[in-house]
C-alpha cells in the first residue's frame, strides 16, 4: 500500500480570523512618544509606581496610571533566559538572549533582546542602554528599539528594584 | 440556604466600536463606578468574578488583560468564565451561600467590532461536522425563527412589534446603542439577512463593559437600604443537536419555570436576553409574560454586547424594581446557537 | 458549610495526539472512568463544571456548547471555567463550591485539552502588532523567573535535573503518564538539549491530550463509598504586571497555601501532609513551590529537593504520579494534581500509591505564576 493510499486519521482544516487589534488608549500615548524615540512611563496617582510600557492600569492600586513619566533608555537586566529555539515567525537566528528589561526609574520590567556581547558575559544586574533603528524606520513598535547593550557603568543589585510604596 | 442580595450594577455606554479602549480600559470606568456608588473599594469585595470570551478579542488571554483594572494588591480570590457574566454571578452566589464570601463582584466585558462576529460564533458549533460549514450566528437563529413561524408559535407580526418597541424603549436606556425610532415602513425596507431575519431582527455589534455587586443578607443592608433578593435561579442547557430539539419550545426552560415555581408568581418586570426579534415573543408565550412589560431597556435589539448582555438582562431588571418600587422581576440569559442554554432568575424586593 | 468529598476520579491514558478519540470522546473516556469508580447513575449528577484553558487550543469557542451531550449535561446547569493554567485546579474548588453552597447534593466535574487539535505554542504566543515578537512560548517566559531563583539561593544547577528525572520514575509507575522514559536518570536529563537556559528539554513538560474528571458530592450523599474529603479549598488572583509583585516567588501563592492550611487545621505542613501533586511544569518549580508553599524556608527548597524529601519514598513525596512534567493537557493538568491527592488519601494509586497517605495537598498555577489554586484532600473528616 502506498503512502497515499493509507487511511488518514485526521485532516488539517486551518481557521484563519482576522481582527482589527487595537493597543488601547493608554498604550496608544505610548507609542505615539516610542515612535518619536521617546520612551514616556506611566504612573500610578495613589502608589506612584511606574509603567513601561503602560496598559493603562495600576494593579497594586486599581486606577489608571494618568501621569506621564519621562524616561530614558538605560536600565538594567533583572534576568534573562538565552533561547536556543527559534520563534515560529521571527528571522531572529538562536541561540539569543531574551531579557527582562527594568528601565531606571521604571517599577515593571518588560522583556527584549540583549546583543552586542557575548552570551556567557551577560548577567543578571547588568546596566544596559537601548540600541535605536535608524530613526527612518521609527514606526509606533518597540521594535524601535533593535536590542539593548551592555554600557560600562558597575552592576545594579536586582534586590533593590523591588517596588516598596513610599 | 443563605439569601443573597444584588446592591450595585454599573454599565458602560454601549458602544458600536469602543475604537483603542483596551479590557481594563472598558473594565475600570464601571467598576469605579459601582465603588463610588456604593462609597467602597476592591478591599471590601471577598470574591472576584468575570466573564468573557478570548476569541472576540482573538487573544488567548483576553481575560487575564482584564484582571489588571482590579486592585489585586493584596492577592484576590477571584475566578473567570468563559461565559456571560450572569454566569459569573451565579458562581459568585455559590461562594456566598457556601460561606467563602459575603461580596461579590462581577464584571463582564466584551469587544465584537474588532473581528468578524458571524465567523468567530460558527465556532462554538461541532468542530467536526458542523463549524467546517462556517454556519453564521443570524443564519443559525433563522432556523429557529422559521420553525417558530410555520408552527405559528409566533407571527411575523410579533417580531416587527418587537423592532419597533426594543426602539421606542431605548429612550428608558441611556447606555442604548440604537436609539432612532422606526416604524413598519422602515422595518420593511431591509432585506433579508437570513430569511425571515432582516437587519434590523438582529442585534448590533456592541462593544461594551458591565459591573454588579452581590451580597449576603448580613451585609446587603451596609451597602443599600434597597437590596434586590435573588429569590430563585436556574439554568440548565439543551443538547448540541439541533436536530435532535424541539425549537418550538425550550424543555430546559420549562423545567427551570417549575423547579423556581413561576407560574403562581406575577411579576411586575421582565428583561430577556432575546437577541432577535422572533426570540422575545417566543419567551414571553413560553415564560407566561404576555401581559408584564418585558426589555424596557430596549433589550439586545438596542445594545447586545457579548458576554455581558446576560448580566444586562440582571442588572436592568435589578434596576427596574429598584427605580419602580416594584415586586417581582424575572431575568433571562442566554448562551449559544438557538437559545441552547438559558438562565432565569427570579428577583424581589422586599420592603 | 457542608461538607464535600470526592467519590470517583476519572482519568485518559495521556498522550502527545489522541488521534483515536474525538474531543466528546476524550472527556467522555474521563467521565465514564469517574462515574465507574463513583459507582453512579447518570440521573445522581445535578450538575456539571467544565474547565479547560483557552478555547484556541482547541478552536471550539465555548465547548461546553458542543459538550453538553458527551459530558451529561443536557437538562442539566452547566459552568465552563477558565482561569489559563490553574483552571484544572479552580474548576475543581467551583465545582466543590456548588455542593458547598447546598444548591447542589452531586455534581459531575470535567476538564481537558485535545493540544493536538492545534499549535499550542502558537496559540500561547501570537503575534501581536506594536511590540517585538520574542515571545519563545512559557518556556521562555518563565525560564528568567528560574534564573533569579538560581541567583538567589545559589542553587547548583543539577537541582532541575533531579526533579525533571525523579518526576519521570515516578511517572513509570503510572500507566496513564504520556511520558515513559525507560532508565531517565539525572544524566539523561542534563544531556538533553537546552532550551530556554537553564531550562533543558527534559526539564520542560510534554504537550498533551488527556482529560481528568471526579464525582463530588455532599457528605449526606457518600453512603459507604471510597471518599477523599475536602477538609480545605481556595483560589487566589494577582495582576500580571503589578508594580512590587515577586514573579520568584508570588503572593498570592502563599497566601493561598495559608488560606487551606488554615481550614484544614494544619500548622506545620511538613510535617501534617503526606504528600502533594504539585504543579511543576519546568522542573525548577518543585523546588520554588516547596518554599512558596511554606513546605520551608526560602532558600531551603532546593535542599529539600537535593536530600530526596520530595521522593516517592522521602519525607514530603511530590508528584507521584509523575506530575505536570510527564502529562500535560493543560486545561486538566491542575484537575489531575487534585484527583492525584484525592487518589492518594483513598488508597487508590496502586503503583504510585504513597504509603499510609491520609492528608494530601493538590496544586495548580497559571498565567504569569498569578493564579493560584490548591486544596487539601483527607481520608476521615476529623
Amino acid at each position: 500500500m502506498s503512502a497515499e493510499d493509507t487511511p488518514k486519521d485526521y485532516s488539517e482544516s486551518p481557521i484563519n480570523l482576522e481582527y482589527f487589534y487595537t493597543a488601547g488608549s493608554a498604550t496608544t500615548r505610548f507609542l505615539n512618544q516610542v515612535k518619536e524615540g521617546n520612551i514616556v512611563g506611566q504612573g500610578c496617582p495613589k502608589c506612584k509606581a511606574v509603567y513601561v510600557p503602560p496598559r493603562g492600569s495600576c494593579p497594586r492600586c486599581g486606577v489608571a496610571t494618568d501621569i506621564e513619566v519621562p524616561l530614558t533608555d538605560k536600565g538594567c537586566i533583572e534576568s534573562f533566559t538565552v533561547v536556543h529555539i527559534p520563534i515560529p515567525g521571527n528571522p531572529i537566528v538562536p541561540p539569543y538572549v531574551c531579557a527582562m528589561i527594568r528601565l531606571d526609574g521604571a517599577n515593571i520590567s518588560f522583556l527584549h533582546l540583549i546583543q552586542d556581547v557575548d552570551i556567557e558575559n551577560i548577567r543578571i544586574g547588568m546596566r544596559i542602554q537601548a540600541v535605536w533603528k535608524p530613526k527612518e524606520e521609527w514606526t509606533h513598535s518597540l521594535e524601535n528599539i533593535k536590542w539593548f547593550a551592555p554600557i560600562d557603568e558597575p552592576d545594579v543589585d536586582v534586590a533593590t528594584l523591588r517596588f516598596q510604596e513610599s | 440556604m443563605r439569601r443573597v442580595a444584588i446592591v450595585g450594577y454599573a454599565q458602560h455606554p454601549i458602544l458600536k466600536n469602543a475604537g483603542a479602549l483596551n479590557e481594563v480600559e472598558l473594565i475600570m470606568p464601571v467598576v469605579h463606578q459601582l465603588f463610588n456608588n456604593l462609597g467602597i473599594s476592591q478591599k471590601d469585595i471577598d470574591f472576584t468574578c468575570s466573564g468573557s470570551c478570548d476569541y472576540l478579542q482573538g487573544a488567548a488571554f483576553a481575560f487575564v488583560e482584564g484582571l489588571s483594572a482590579i486592585q489585586t494588591n493584596p492577592p484576590i480570590k477571584e475566578s473567570h468564565v468563559e461565559m456571560d457574566a450572569a454566569w459569573a454571578m451565579y458562581e459568585s452566589m455559590l461562594k456566598i451561600q457556601m460561606g467563602d464570601a459575603e461580596t461579590a463582584l462581577i464584571y463582564g466585558f466584551g469587544k465584537s467590532s474588532p473581528g468578524d462576529l458571524d465567523a468567530i460564533i460558527s465556532l462554538q458549533m461541532d468542530p467536526y461536522y458542523i463549524s467546517p460549514l462556517w454556519p453564521d450566528r443570524v443564519s443559525l437563529a433563522a432556523l429557529q425563527a422559521r420553525v417558530l413561524l410555520d408552527q405559528n408559535v409566533i407571527t411575523s407580526e410579533q417580531m416587527l412589534a418587537t423592532v419597533i418597541e426594543a426602539r421606542a424603549n431605548s429612550k428608558n436606556n441611556k447606555n442604548a446603542l440604537i436609539t432612532d425610532l422606526i416604524d413598519e415602513s422602515d422595518y420593511l425596507k431591509n432585506a433579508m439577512v437570513s430569511s425571515p431575519l432582516n437587519k434590523l431582527d438582529c442585534p448590533p455589534i456592541s462593544d461594551g463593559s458591565s459591573a454588579m455587586i452581590i451580597a449576603s443578607e448580613e451585609k446587603a443592608y451596609e451597602f443599600t437600604d434597597y437590596p434586590i433578593w435573588i429569590e430563585g435561579i436556574d439554568h440548565r442547557i439543551e443538547s448540541s443537536n439541533l436536530g435532535s430539539r424541539n425549537l418550538a419550545t425550550s424543555d430546559t426552560l420549562q423545567a427551570s419555570i417549575n423547579q423556581l415555581n413561576l407560574k403562581n408568581i406575577k411579576f411586575d418586570v421582565a428583561e430577556l436576553h432575546t437577541q432577535f426579534s422572533h426570540e422575545l415573543p417566543f419567551l414571553k408565550s413560553l415564560l407566561n409574560l404576555q401581559d408584564v412589560p418585558t426589555n424596557l431597556s430596549g433589550g439586545p435589539l438596542v445594545g447586545n454586547v457579548m458576554m455581558c448582555a446576560g448580566l444586562d438582562a440582571i442588572g436592568k431588571t435589578y434596576e427596574s424594581l429598584k427605580d419602580n418600587q416594584f415586586t417581582h422581576g424575572l431575568a433571562h440569559a442566554t448562551s449559544g446557537p438557538c437559545l441552547q442554554h438559558n438562565m432565569l432568575v427570579h428577583l424581589e424586593a422586599q420592603k | 458549610m457542608i461538607q464535600a468529598g470526592v467519590i470517583g476520579v476519572g482519568q485518559t491514558k495521556y498522550d502527545a495526539k489522541r488521534r483515536d478519540v474525538s474531543m466528546a470522546g476524550l472527556v467522555r473516556e474521563a467521565i465514564d472512568n469517574a462515574m465507574l469508580a463513583a459507582n453512579l447513575e447518570w440521573d445522581a449528577i445535578d450538575a456539571v463544571i467544565l474547565g479547560k484553558a483557552p478555547d484556541m487550543f482547541e478552536g471550539v469557542i465555548m465547548p461546553e456548547l458542543y459538550l453538553a451531550d458527551a459530558i451529561g449535561a443536557v437538562g442539566k446547569p452547566v459552568l465552563r471555567v477558565h482561569t489559563a493554567g490553574s483552571v484544572g485546579g479552580s474548576t475543581a474548588v467551583i465545582a466543590a463550591s456548588h455542593v458547598c453552597s447546598g444548591q447542589f447534593k452531586t455534581v459531575l466535574t470535567v476538564t481537558f485539552e485535545k493540544q493536538s487539535e492545534s499549535n499550542a505554542t502558537w496559540a500561547l504566543s501570537p503575534r501581536y502588532p506594536y511590540s517585538p515578537h520574542i515571545n519563545a512560548g512559557a518556556g521562555g517566559y518563565f525560564a528568567p523567573f528560574i534564573r533569579e531563583y538560581i541567583r538567589r539561593y545559589e542553587a547548583p544547577e543539577h537541582i532541575g535535573w533531579k526533579v525533571a528525572a525523579k518526576d519521570r520514575q515516578n511517572a513509570l509507575k503510572n500507566p496513564l503518564a504520556h511520558l515513559h522514559i525507560p532508565g531517565i536518570d539525572e544524566k539523561m536529563v542534563s544531556d538533553t538539549p537546552m532550551l530556554w537556559e537553564p531550562l533543558r528539554y527534559l526539564e520542560s513538560c510534554p504537550s498533551s491530550d488527556g482529560a481528568c474528571a471526579m464525582v463530588i458530592t455532599a457528605q449526606d450523599q457518600v453512603g459507604s463509598r471510597n471518599v477523599a474529603w475536602i477538609k480545605g479549598m481556595a483560589v487566589r488572583s494577582e495582576g500580571t504586571l503589578s508594580a512590587g509583585r515577586d514573579e520568584v516567588n508570588p503572593q498570592a501563592g502563599i497566601d493561598c497555601a495559608k488560606d487551606i492550611y488554615n481550614q484544614a487545621g494544619i500548622h506545620n505542613p511538613f510535617n501534617e501532609i503526606d504528600c502533594a501533586e504539585i504543579y511543576v511544569p519546568f522542573s525548577w518549580y518543585e523546588p520554588m513551590w516547596l518554599e512558596n508553599l511554606g513546605f520551608c524556608d526560602l532558600g531551603e527548597g532546593w535542599k529539600l529537593t537535593d536530600k530526596d524529601a520530595t521522593a516517592i519514598d522521602g519525607e514530603l513525596p511530590f508528584n507521584m504520579s509523575g506530575g505536570v512534567l510527564s502529562s500535560n493537557p493543560i486545561g486538566a493538568s491542575g484537575m489531575i494534581r487534585f484527583g492525584e491527592a484525592a487518589l492518594q488519601v483513598m488508597g487508590l494509586a496502586e503503583d504510585h500509591q504513597v504509603e499510609d497517605a491520609k492528608v494530601a495537598m493538590g496544586h495548580a498555577y497559571g498565567g504569569a505564576a498569578q493564579f493560584f489554586a490548591m486544596w487539601i484532600v483527607s481520608s476521615s473528616l476529623d
